[in-house]
């Protein structure tokens, strides 16, 4: 470092520049500034979700019945599995980061090297899994009617499985009888240039409710939570009242606006924090092939001081600090 | 500065040759908390689904007291385990990964507290007004309806 800063020959004073304030050096300590700064933004955002989820907490989604699937498990209800895995392979690719820092306190380059590469691909399989994860809550699950008040209602039946009976989800694409529909996509080429409309929902709401009304066993559940903690079931006639009454919007998996799995802002705090989280992260695996490269290239060698890799490190074990709290007030909670 | 390591965890109860080492008992420790959350999670156990303590009723100091047993008397047991181990495996991570226990006291004080103090602050103050607006939308003779 000495070769970047002028000397001014007084560091043995006090305010001659020689010394550094809580015995960490000046990088480090806006490393800190900067990770403390970002906690501050990160526990905004989780207390804006707080605060809406007690706004709504009599209806907020169940995160077990949303988060349940798992790659290559086609068709199993799997809540947590795949998530703890994301954690798993987060905390993983901290540890060979830390192992990176402490083989750079020994001045092992070989080492630092593999460290570093293993921490770039963690954190590369880490945004893989979310992205694959963003995917799969966009596509949804089974479909759901929006209400003129916004409210969500989904679909199932009581099936008894081992003795016991429990309520299972039905999919609109099981209930929807298709029918003749004068309702199209709106394109520029049928109209005015200038405007166009995204994709219709894939079945009207008439169409979902002539379904109901053929299905005898089909009823509405309704997002609202009981005393037990279960989302209201609606009787049969109650089902089929609130479809032909409230009913104005066939939802299919979750987007800004509106999601099947409940209210809308458990979408919005969904893509947003962890949207964000996922920026980080990416930042983090880029700051990281630049500090590879670096090392490769021999550049903390000759410099003398691995210092850089435990600075890049300091952010990368805090982007797994926070998704440690991200998972719990998502996923767990 | 940094090369010296304190190498024991858990008030020094449990010790390490070596800084690698320590990383690896860190980790296992992290994945055990993390499984027990898993299990938890998927499991649930009836008995940590409501909660133990009824909110206290009357007056000024039962409020009071509610407002500082919170976490008992509003949160599921469940919920605050949850909590609580997240809290442990964040001083983990920050301890060992982040080595903040290798640097100066005056320097973990720094960030823990100035973090804990304004994190608390804005946690308090946005839940406290997340439950009114709740009631707001649920009294008995709520103006604005959205159940339809």
């Amino acid at each position: 470092m000495d070769s970047t800063v002028v000397s001014t020959g007084t560091e043995d004073k006090t305010w001659g520049g020689g010394n550094s304030p809580l015995k960490a050096s000046y990088g480090k300590m806006m490393m800190w500034f900067f990770i403390v700064s970002d906690a501050l933004t990160f526990s905004g955002f989780l207390a804006a979700y707080g605060f809406s989820r007690f706004k709504f907490i009599n209806e907020w989604p169940i995160a077990d019945e949303v988060f349940t699937h798992v790659p290559f498990m086609h068709g199993q209800e799997l809540p947590m599995i795949y998530v703890a895995v994301m954690t798993f392979i987060l905390i993983m690719s901290s540890v060979t980061m830390v192992l990176a820092v402490d083989a750079g306190h020994h001045m092992n380059k070989s080492k630092v090297t593999i460290y570093m590469f293993l921490t770039v691909i963690g954190g590369a399989v880490f945004l893989g899994s979310q992205a694959w994860e963003w995917a799969t809550f966009i596509q949804g699950d089974y479909g759901a009617v929006q209400t003129k008040g916004g409210n969500i209602l989904q679909f199932g039946e009581y099936v008894t499985e081992d003795g016991e009976e429990i309520f299972k989800r039905v999919s609109i694409d099981d209930i929807a009888i298709p029918q003749e529909s004068a309702r199209i996509s709106h394109e520029r080429k049928n109209g005015i240039w200038f405007t166009d409309e995204g994709s219709l929902p894939p079945y009207t709401v008439d169409e979902i409710y002539t379904g109901l009304a053929a299905q005898e066993n089909v009823v509405v559940r309704t997002q609202f939570l009981n005393e037990e903690g279960h989302k209201t079931i609606l009787s049969r006639a109650e089902s089929l009242k609130q479809i032909k009454e409230n009913g104005k919007l066939v939802v299919k998996g979750a987007n800004l606006k509106v999601n099947e799995y409940g209210t809308s802002l458990f979408g919005d705090f969904f893509f947003f924090i962890t949207g964000f989280h996922g920026f980080h992260v990416l930042s983090g695996v880029i700051l990281n092939i630049i500090i590879f490269f670096n090392v490769v290239l021999g550049t903390y060698e000759r410099r003398g001081s691995y210092e850089m890799v435990e600075k890049v490190g300091l952010y990368w074990h805090f982007v797994d600090l926070v998704w440690v709290f991200v998972f719990t007030f998502f996923y767990l909670v | 500065m940094a090369h010296e390591h304190k190498l024991e965890i858990f008030r020094g109860r449990w010790k390490f040759k070596s800084n690698k080492e320590k990383i690896w008992g860190v980790l296992v420790f992290l994945s055990l908390v993390t499984a027990v959350e898993v299990v938890l999670g998927i499991y649930k156990p009836a008995i940590l689904m409501h909660t133990w303590l009824e909110p206290l009723e009357g007056g000024f100091f039962a409020t009071l007291g509610n407002i500082i047993l919170s976490p008992i008397v509003y949160m599921k047991p469940l919920n605050l385990i949850f909590i609580l181990l997240t809290i442990v495996k964040a001083y983990y991570i920050a301890w060992d990964f982040m080595h903040l226990r290798d640097e100066v006291g005056s320097l973990r004080k720094v960030i823990v507290w100035t973090g804990v103090f304004l994190i608390c602050y804005l946690v308090f103050i946005l839940l406290q007004e997340g439950g009114y607006v709740f009631s707001v939308y649920n009294a008995e003779h709520a103006l604005i309806k959205k159940d339809f």
